[in-house]
């Protein structure tokens, strides 16, 4: 089925992302909010199959191919799109909406991308826009985490490109389908997309990057660039053993690093890395329950997470400090932001009654299911430690742990009505699972809400409780930076190069054998342009009778070559 | 200046044994589960509140002491 059903969903919030600066402030509202909700209505027009092709070369590149997943997602990038700005518009500029415009366009062009090309076209399209939103923090800080930010996502751009040429060459298809890791080619797609989902030995890049930006720039990166990681992970490596580790690795190294963390934000960033952890080891599993679970955990870490980025750049927005050490005692006068940071604490720590509860068990429950027994006793172990360096401290050490005497008072209303929003969500598709189960990719058996289940997280989660108030004199922040594998590239290689510099730059040594050196070059550029420049004896205008005379020779020499 | 009536030192000792009466109430709760344990030691008593509690502590720990080896102070990366 080939032509145009419908407008592409993601090519309209990207063209009307591009044309936002040509309006004024009302008509640009109007288009920032108006642009995700017709986006929602158009993701569900799109028919299961191929709905868009488009002819390149030799190839038929389609645009738009949807199916329950795909649109499962793009739906979430929509809504997150749609509430953040809402949570943006008072303080973001022009430049800040555009890009998150277009990295949510971009973000749902990947969902519904079915051809390798068109997916790599969204992914650099997706980097470029997402480092727009680092920079938008407009700080010297954002300014060169947002570069480390693109080389990073530009390396693994271009491992991403190198391993679709590569697979394209094997196979002749450009097709995106599951794929097995039987050549360098799908290794390469792999760390393409890994390094997009925040995971080992480059993951550093997040919570570098992230708390860099604004406010609300924060809300928007959490969502696009992670997520879509994971969803092109299902669709291309589901039950890739290797993910398995990969996801446990990123879960502990979350719960780690954020323990260690004086910033509230790169708290929130580490535990990004470790929540998509979740959702990386349930692909690998790759069982239906598992890739549900996975998608479910997606979807609603989108909305919980952005809640507690939101809490979070509230208290920014409101007092302009980001230290654990700085905050605390909030709750006397941001009671709202506090009760919604609280909603998002729990979620994220699936406690009953939340998204997270009917969302991370089903991973949990997979795991069982398939008798990993490891796998299961370490996610168990994690559920305790995201509670543990998520759910209770983000809010203890911002509102409560000691009274900062900082009394700002909650953030202005549309800020207020993004989180109230989203807390909801967070609640009602914890009451109301089926709303979530129904939409996802397979038909769903799981029951979240049964007698052992509740009580067996209850304990878990309470216990997790006790062991954070008991250790809470080792908790005690301190102004730190951990040191991650970005020190390779922060320290390791930088170290050589300045060390030569001031070693070699001052020296009278080195300014002599430069010009001598210089001396050189300049000679042979000399000689080189004495034989071939303009009037060179090798560049210049030759008369045919000459030419003819040296093929006569060269024959000459030929035919006696050729006699004898 | 009066202080909040949460932060009070008498609020906090009730919150205390409040925290405690639900905790013992969970592991209570916990014995009428029908836990059928599927690698054994995951059918212990109370099993899921001792594991999160031991978890927890040694997750801790194991922070602490990577803590001593990869942090730095604050301003590592802007001298050069």
């Amino acid at each position: 089925m080939t032509g145009v059903s419908a407008l592409p969903p993601g090519l309209l919030l990207m063209v009307g992302a591009l044309l936002l600066p040509l309006f004024g402030r009302t008509a640009r509202t109007v288009l920032v909010l108006g642009l995700p909700v017709l986006a929602v209505a158009l993701i569900w027009q799109i028919p299961n199959g191929v709905s868009l092709q488009a002819p390149f070369l030799d190839y038929q590149l389609v645009l738009v191919s949807g199916d329950r997943l795909s649109r499962l997602f793009a739906t979430i990038f929509a809504i997150v799109a749609l509430a953040g700005s809402v949570f943006a518009l008072n303080h973001a500029r022009t430049i800040e909406l555009v890009a998150a415009l277009l990295s949510a366009g971009s973000a749902i062009s990947i969902t519904f991308a079915g051809d390798l090309l068109t997916l790599v076209v969204f992914w650099e399209i997706l980097a470029l826009a997402s480092t727009l939103l680092v920079w938008s923090g407009m700080t010297d800080q954002s300014y060169q985490s947002g570069l480390r930010y693109l080389v990073i996502h530009l390396l693994g751009g271009m491992l991403l490109l190198i391993g679709v040429v590569g697979h394209v060459a094997d196979t002749g298809s450009i097709s995106f389908s599951a794929m097995s890791l039987d050549s360098a080619a799908h290794w390469l797609i792999l760390a393409g997309f890994l390094i997009n989902a925040g995971a080992p030995p480059l993951s550093a890049w997040l919570p570098d990057a992230y708390p860099e930006s604004s406010p609300g720039g924060m809300v928007f990166l959490s969502a696009f660039t992670t997520k879509t990681a994971v969803y092109v992970l299902m669709r291309g490596f589901p039950g890739a053993e290797i993910l398995v580790f990969v996801g446990i690795y990123m879960i502990f190294y979350g719960i780690i690093y954020a323990l260690l963390e004086n910033d509230m934000r790169r708290i929130l960033a580490y535990s990004i890395v470790n929540q998509v952890g979740f959702m990386v080891c349930g692909i690998g599993i790759g069982t239906d329950m598992a890739l549900n679970g996975t998608a479910s955990h997606a979807f609603a870490h989108i909305i919980y997470k952005a809640l507690l980025l939101m809490s979070a750049g509230s208290v920014l927005y409101m007092t302009g400090k980001r230290k654990c050490t700085d905050l605390g005692g909030l709750f006397r006068t941001m009671p709202l932001t506090t009760v919604c940071g609280i909603i998002g604490a729990l979620s994220i720590s699936a406690f009953p009654l939340t998204s997270g509860f009917i969302s991370k068990s089903m991973i949990s429950a997979a795991a069982l299911h398939e008798h990993m027994a490891t796998v299961w006793f370490l996610l168990a172990a994690a559920s305790a430690g995201v509670f543990l360096h998520a759910g209770i401290k983000f809010p203890w050490f911002v509102f409560f742990q000691k009274d900062s005497g900082l009394r700002p008072p909650d953030p202005p209303i549309n800020m207020r009505i993004a989180m109230i929003l989203f807390a909801f969500l967070c609640l009602a598709i914890g009451v109301w699972p089926t709303v979530l189960y129904v939409h996802l990719p397979y038909p769903v058996e799981y029951v979240p809400y049964t007698y052992t289940h509740v009580v067996g997280m209850l304990q878990l989660l309470l216990f997790s409780g006790l062991a954070f108030f008991i250790m809470l004199p080792y908790m005690k922040r301190t102004l730190t930076v951990t040191l991650d594998w970005d020190w390779c590239y922060r320290r390791l290689g930088p170290r050589p190069i300045h060390y030569l510099t001031n070693m070699l730059a001052p020296s009278h040594w080195f300014e002599q054998k430069r010009i001598v050196l210089q001396g050189y070059l300049k000679r042979m550029l000399d000689t080189l342009f004495l034989y071939h420049g303009p009037q060179g004896i090798l560049a210049r205008t030759w008369a045919t009778g000459s030419m003819v005379l040296w093929v006569v020779i060269l024959l000459g020499i030929y035919l006696i070559g050729y006699f004898y | 200046m009066k202080q909040h009536w949460l932060v009070r030192r008498k609020t906090i000792r009730v919150l205390w044994f409040i925290f405690i009466v639900v905790l013992s109430l969970t592991v209570v709760a916990g014995l009428f589960a029908d836990e059928h344990a599927v690698f054994g030691i995951d059918g212990s008593v109370a099993f899921n509140a001792w594991f999160g509690f031991v978890s927890c502590v040694a997750m801790v720990v194991i922070a602490k002491l990577f803590g001593r080896l990869a942090c730095r102070k604050e301003d590592y990366y802007d001298r050069s």
